[in-house]
């Protein structure tokens, strides 16, 4: 077994070595690179354990090492996509910041898909991994299933998440927003996507509760939802496989539906399923109550995946596809805002009779904040995908400050709670090094996502109306340049608005620190799950 | 034979928005079934029943029952 996974590894390292010699452009020889230097680290760190005695796991503890690892990972990489939003929001308000040196490798468009991929699914995505991981061992009272294969899923989606961004930098894109990564990088996701979903499964079919928590509901429709999504959207055939270039099996608006499809259930699934696995476990977990209302989570899951689905049109109004299509898209967005207000009032409600907590206890406050945002942000989606409403504010910033408000303020906040959470529990500490940190993070976060939200808001909105404004002759007023030039104080209030965001994810990053480094605290132990 | 486009359109909103609806209220009646009160109260709690914290235990308090819960797990 170990020689045949030696004779893997060479063979793969020697693969990358050719193709690097052999790719037909810079992003592929330089990830063919990057493999071969993967592949030949493992095989020389396999060589020197050879026939070496393994340790065996203790079947009897569950397995933290991997939500050790994403908890970290995840902060890491908040930071680095808070770093370039904020980065390219400047870059916005003083186009200078495009330096000639840099064009071609750090300009406005190559960083753009980067900060959203890294926000998404590198800081979203080792979220959802983490707390997953760890919502199914404790829910479940069964350690991991698959052994190291957990390990593998961290480090198989770090690479991915290397190969993504330094393809993005590279040019390699197939320019479908959020799916941008080329072929070879989604054959490489798909792989490790399935091997997540078997880690999963395989821990609750092993389960020693009786009942299957309706966390693991949420995190199992994402992880399968993702897995589809991510399959039919990247059918595509490469050009040669030495190089990144591939061509969509999908044209036209059927590629254009495809494509929104696949984009808006990745907010659907990827931002708001999982993350609500993780609301559903947390919260009452630091409220120290149980779920308002079991049955509420059962009408909410169920309505929320029949509904979510068939919301992508929205983001075709006014185009090529047919209008049944994209009303049958509005009518299930506006439908959607029924389950995602039940699954807001269910998590708040959690504090029915521990509303104190708001005001004690800063992890509560940043769940409950979320939640206000997820509630905010899925009233906004469903008016803004009306017809008459998007013929306003679609192209426009208004959809950018939409987006933020949930992102940073639902999945941002919630998923700062949960660090918050897990890093004592993971560490074997008693709570976070300093509470008023985590206090400063919340008014920072909030505070930062106010200045963002609100000038997107008066952005979008001016920018609407100035490029529909028509004289008495029916010629427009404005010119594209004249509503740049008026949205420059915006452009500049929405990069604050970054600043002191990325602000207090560092002094999310410092106290988690502290707390790891804390030198008075006991050692970590496994915790051994119940009978 | 009608193109693929009229044939998915015609099956999409007939027989299989109907089975989907039908499926999705089957679903939420489902949970409001007799008898569902005290299975759901129950599941509500799993998070909290989580195995005692044995971290830093040295497995000697008087009354201890982790030492014999590990020594079984073993």
């Amino acid at each position: 077994m170990e020689y045949a996974k030696l004779f893997v590894l060479a063979l793969i390292a020697l693969l990358a070595a050719i193709a690097a010699d052999w790719g037909r452009d810079l992003a592929y020889s330089t990830h063919a690179v990057i493999i071969m230097l993967v592949a030949g680290g493992l095989f020389l760190w396999e060589l020197r354990h050879v026939d070496e005695p393994r340790q065996i796991a203790h079947a009897g503890e569950y397995m933290d090492g991997p939500i050790r690892a994403g908890v970290i990972a995840t902060a890491f990489w908040g930071i680095a996509g808070f770093l370039v939003g904020t980065f390219i929001a400047f870059q916005l308000a003083f186009p200078v910041l495009n330096f000639d040196w840099s064009e071609g490798f750090a300009n406005f468009g190559r960083l753009r898909p980067l900060h959203t991929s890294a926000v998404i699914f590198a800081f979203g995505g080792n979220a959802l991994i983490a707390t997953s991981f760890y919502v199914v061992q404790r829910t479940s009272a069964a350690r991991l299933w698959g052994g190291n294969a957990a390990w593998f899923v961290f480090w198989g989606y770090q690479l991915f998440i290397v190969l993504a961004a330094t393809g993005y930098l590279l040019g390699a894109t197939q320019s479908k927003e959020y799916a941008e990564p080329e072929w070879y990088v989604d054959i490489w996701l798909t792989i490790v996507w399935l091997v997540y979903l078997a880690v999963y499964l395989g821990t609750i079919i092993k389960r020693r509760e009786r009942h299957i928590y309706v966390a693991n509901w949420f995190f199992l429709a994402f992880i399968v939802t993702v897995a589809m999504l991510h399959v039919v959207n990247n059918l595509s055939i490469p050009v040669s496989i030495w190089g990144s270039k591939s061509v969509q099996v999908f044209a036209g608006v059927q590629d254009a539906m495809t494509q929104w499809w696949y984009g808006h259930n990745a907010v659907g699934f990827f931002l708001t399923a999982g993350f609500l696995g993780m609301m559903y476990y947390f919260v009452p977990k630091q409220a120290g109550r149980p779920i308002y209302s079991y049955k509420l989570s059962i009408i909410h899951f169920w309505a929320l995946i029949f509904l979510y689905i068939w919301a992508g049109p929205h983001h075709l109004h006014y185009t090529a596809l047919p209008d049944w299509a994209a009303t049958l898209g509005m009518v299930f967005s506006v439908m959607l805002w029924m389950p995602s207000w039940g699954g807001m009032i269910n998590g708040l409600m959690t504090l029915e009779g521990a509303w104190d907590k708001i005001r004690t206890d800063p992890i509560i406050r940043m769940f409950v904040a979320s939640l206000a945002f997820y509630g905010m942000s899925t009233f906004e989606g469903p008016m803004m995908s009306i017809r008459a409403v998007n013929s306003l504010s679609h192209y426009t910033d208004w959809t950018i400050g939409h987006v933020h408000s949930g992102a940073l303020g639902w999945n941002g906040l919630i998923t700062f709670g949960c660090l918050y959470y897990l890093t004592p529990k993971l560490w074997g500490r008693q709570q976070m090094y300093s509470m008023g940190a985590i206090n400063a993070h919340f008014w920072l976060a909030t505070i930062g996502i106010v200045f963002y939200a609100a000038s997107m808001w008066v952005t979008g909105i001016m920018e609407g109306l100035m490029w529909r404004e028509v004289d008495a002759n029916g010629f427009l007023v404005n010119s594209f340049a004249d509503t740049v030039a008026a949205k420059f104080p915006m452009y500049v209030v929405r990069g604050l608005g970054g600043v002191l965001y990325l602000a207090g994810g560092l002094i999310m990053v410092w106290n988690m620190w502290m707390t790891i480094r804390s030198p008075q605290s006991r050692p970590a132990t496994a915790q051994v799950p119940a009978e | 034979m009608h193109d693929t486009y009229t044939i998915l359109r015609e099956i999409a909103d007939s027989w299989v928005l109907l089975a989907m609806t039908v499926f999705f209220i089957g679903c939420c009646l489902w949970a409001f079934r007799p008898g569902s009160r005290a299975l759901h109260d129950d599941a509500a709690m799993a998070p909290f029943r989580e195995p005692p914290h044995l971290a830093g235990c040295s497995n000697a308090c008087l009354d201890c029952s982790c030492a014999r819960t590990l020594e079984d797990l073993k």
